[in-house]
């Protein structure tokens, strides 16, 4: 079975124009949404504060549990229902320095609201400030430094700078439009978000050796062609294994996304965006990157 | 190449076996006893947000124990400095590691002191401020500053631990994080509100005398006489619930502490049958008790945990035999509580709750359904899907990925990893990628057919040259793996270690084991056609 015919030729390269256009768009309205919402929600994790995950015997509505909530002045807490009718997830995000007596105060509020059914703390997180911080510098460092670990096997491997570059600068561009995605859906920017991140830059980078692994094969043997279109035909012979594996791990993510349940809904809508500006940009953004640095700034150099 | 096909086989049949034999104690405990003996077992360790638990980061305030070591030393320094005679007006300490005092007399005799005595402070400053009075400051060496925040924070890592282990929890993690930080893990924890209390408990014990002629009134306004301190009893009326402080006006020495303690147990009172802790003091303390009483006869001794003063007997007469009591309106819960921090011993610095995260058993097995729900419909979507595609090279695919299912768990269960929901999320990720290595060798293998190649020729050339694009688009992902490993805590961890090791077997299973199959149908069962 063949699901790309073999002497397809689609112009991929010719497109870049266009496509640089796309993203560029893409990585505006990524940023501007972050910025509009004045930065990105931080979860309990990142900013600090409590979040409980309650559970009722019976349903109960939503208005209900957020008048428990003011009538103990605590005003800052957010209700939201997680799942089903019976369940609820109560966040209060920093405010004062005892969050442990905030949190045993705000269960013991429920417990007295509503009397008459059995309330089972499912899930409690209470996180100080201070941890939250240290956790944001980790996660950036985490960030550089897989990067940089990346553009070093890379350009060592491909034994030019040029190729770590264009990996990177595709990286750079998934996780701008993952950011802008979770901005845009707003969504909480938590610890299971943040290993969507690190996932998206192992399959970004993964998906763009693929195509260099074989550029680098076909300029061994079409010597006298272009560089722009050794690219182009190593993109279309690639083009099968693109489709298929982002097809499979697309697959998996969109039943873990429908099957996984709601805990960990949030961290699959981030990672389909991300396999998609994963998928795209090997194609669109690293390529051309690399064509841009040998037109432009090899060729200069031999003049 | 018969004959390494036939080691081969031998070996790749040897490693599936083993990690099958890994695997197995995790899917059923009916495991007849041998197999426990002959097999390094372990269950895969489900995180606590798969089993319900508590999470807790504390941070130890060792700043807090140089301090009250300091205080100690200038305790000592003032009683010297009487002791030998040496004239001196105040001595205090100032910040958390210095002492500032002022000496008069003979220069020789209170340097002799200084620096015999009290090598561990260095002199930060030494001047005569007129009337043949020195200003001395000292400053606790930075070594043995240092010294003392490490000894605290060991020796709070293992008073908690001996709390937990009184406590009772099963499989409790404790260690250190960092230089001050405490990790404490407690699976399937009942009562979540009582660990914590137990846990974060400083549980100095204090013995101090009550100041007899001291204004207490005058105390309250802020006009505390000189070596005295102000301490608050807190209670409860049992009527409206309310709390009443009553105030103490104590001596500031500390007669005896907590150190001394042999054993605290609760004990029920014969006439109003309410609980109470009756203590017992070891040889040293014994004897210490028995001065103590011995010379305060008709005095009030108050008895004061963490700052709190319980009570305030008069003393009646030299108590020997080394045992005394703390009474106070408590409920059993918390005298127990309060018997199982007094035996496992004070924190030597208070530690504070940073970081805390409980997980109710029942949304854990909601998690392990979804979970497996999940992994399941995913493989056998991926299974279904290489089938169709590939055919027969497809079922040999799918071959190596349910054995790289296998392998990972097999993993998890010989290093005691941690099977958490993102991990979970993790293994299902990497049966997605786990076929790319499969689909890499596979469609170069139909390229070489297409260019004329026979089978044989077009496998060899498959794999060789697929190779090289699966270690570095793989290594490229570990890396990613690595650092997220290196981040994170707890379920984040476990995401990143389902990731690479899922990883990791796909490159045996997808290129070495699918190899063996396709050279084994060309070479022995010699196919002359492939289906693929």
């Amino acid at each position: 079975m063949e699901l790309i015919r073999p002497d397809t030729r689609f112009d991929f390269i010719g497109k870049k124009k266009f496509t640089i256009w796309v993203s560029a768009i893409a990585i505006i309205l990524s940023i501007g949404s972050i910025l509009y919402h004045g930065g990105l929600r931080y979860g309990v994790d990142f900013a600090g504060g409590i979040l409980l995950q309650i559970k009722f015997s019976k349903a109960v509505d939503i208005s209900e549990v957020r008048n428990a909530m003011e009538t103990i002045g605590s005003k800052e807490a957010m209700v939201q229902k997680f799942g089903a009718e019976n369940e609820f997830l109560i966040r209060v995000e920093k405010s004062s320095e005892d969050l442990e007596a905030m949190s045993r105060k705000i269960q013991a509020s429920l417990q007295e609201q509503f009397k008459g059914q059995t309330l089972e703390i499912r899930r409690a997180e209470v996180v100080g400030p201070k941890v939250g911080k240290d956790l944001k510098t980790k996660a950036i460092w985490a960030i550089v430094l897989s990067f940089l670990a990346i553009l070093i096997y890379v350009a060592v491997r491909f034994r030019q700078v040029s190729y770590g570059l264009g990996g990177i600068v595709a990286l750079i561009h998934d996780i701008i439009i993952t950011f802008g995605a979770i901005s845009v859906f707003d969504l909480e920017f938590s610890l299971p978000l943040m290993a969507v991140i690190l996932t998206i830059i192992g399959f970004s980078i993964n998906d763009t050796i693929v195509i260099f692994d074989r550029v680098r094969e076909n300029i061994k043997k079409m010597r006298k062609e272009k560089l722009d279109t050794i690219f182009n035909i190593s993109i279309n012979e690639t083009l099968g294994r693109t489709i298929l594996t982002s097809g499979t791990v697309m697959m998996v993510v969109l039943i873990l996304f429908f099957f996984g349940g709601p805990v960990i809904h949030d961290f699959t809508s981030a990672m389909i965006v991300g396999l998609v500006s994963g998928t795209y940009s090997t194609v669109y953004i690293a390529s051309p990157i690399v064509l841009l640095w040998h037109n432009h700034i090899t060729i200069k150099r031999k003049r | 190449m018969l004959t390494s096909l036939k080691w081969k086989f031998i070996l790749y049949a040897a490693i599936t076996l083993f990690a099958i034999l890994l695997f197995l104690p995790t899917v059923t405990s009916q495991l007849p006893p041998w197999y426990m003996k002959v097999i390094p077992t372990e269950k895969i360790h489900l995180g606590l947000d798969l089993q319900g638990g508590m999470h807790l980061i504390l941070e130890a305030e060792s700043d807090k124990a140089v301090e009250s070591y300091v205080e100690r030393i200038k305790n000592n320094l003032k009683d010297d400095l009487k002791e030998r005679g040496i004239p001196a007006g105040k001595v205090e300490r100032e910040k958390k590691d210095q002492i500032v005092l002022e000496v008069s007399g003979e220069k020789g005799k209170w340097e002799k002191l200084l620096s015999e005595r009290y090598s561990m402070m260095q002199e930060l400053s030494a001047s005569e401020i007129g009337g043949g009075i020195w200003k001395i400051g000292l400053v606790l060496d930075s070594k043995q500053s240092d010294q003392i925040k490490k000894n605290a924070l060991d020796q709070a890592l293992e008073t908690i631990r001996n709390r937990i282990d009184q406590f009772g929890v099963s499989e409790p993690e404790i260690t250190l994080q960092g230089t001050d930080r405490i990790l404490i893990q407690l699976p399937g924890v009942k009562d979540p509100q009582r660990a914590k209390s137990l846990i974060g408990r400083t549980a100095l014990l204090e013995f101090k005398l009550v100041d007899e002629e001291g204004d207490i009134e005058a105390a309250l306004k802020g006009n505390i006489p000189e070596g005295d301190t102000l301490f608050y009893q807190r209670v409860v009326d049992p009527k409206t619930g309310g709390i009443k402080k009553v105030p103490y006006l104590l001596k500031e020495k500390t007669l005896m502490t907590g150190e001394v303690l042999k054993d605290a147990r609760v004990a029920l009172d014969s006439q109003f049958h309410e609980p109470y802790i009756a203590l017992e003091f070891d040889d040293i303390g014994a004897k210490l008790f028995e001065q103590i009483t011995g010379a305060n006869v008709k005095k009030r001794l108050a008895i004061i945990l963490d700052d709190n003063v319980y009570s305030a007997p008069v003393i009646q007469e030299r108590i020997s035999g080394g045992r005394a009591q703390i009474t106070g309106r408590f409920t059993t819960d918390e005298a127990n509580e309060l018997a199982i921090v007094l035996r496992a011993g004070a924190l030597p610095a208070p530690v504070k709750i940073i970081e805390e995260r409980t997980v109710g058993p029942s949304l854990g097995q909601d998690s392990i359904r979804t979970g497996i729900i999940s992994v399941l419909i995913s493989a056998g979507l991926v299974v279904l899907f290489m089938i169709f595609y590939y055919r027969v090279a497809g079922m040999i695919a799918d071959v190596a990925l349910i054995l790289n299912t296998i392998l990972v768990f097999a993993i998890l269960a010989l290093f005691r990893a941690t099977l958490t929901l993102p991990g979970i999320a993790g293994l299902v990720l990497s049966i997605g990628m786990a076929v790319d290595a499969n689909i890499l060798i596979h469609e170069r293998i139909k390229e070489e057919l297409r260019w004329g190649k026979t089978p044989r020729a077009a496998i060899d050339q498959g794999y060789h040259r697929a190779f090289t694009t699966i270690i570095d688009s793989n290594v490229t992902t570990i890396i990613a793996a690595l650092f997220l490993y290196q981040f994170g805590t707890g379920p984040v961890r476990g995401f990143a270690v389902t990731l690479f090791w899922g990883i990791t077997a796909n490159i045996f299973t997808a290129v070495f084991v699918t190899r063996w199959i396709f050279d084994y149908l060309t070479l022995k069962v010699r196919v002359k056609k492939l289906s693929i």
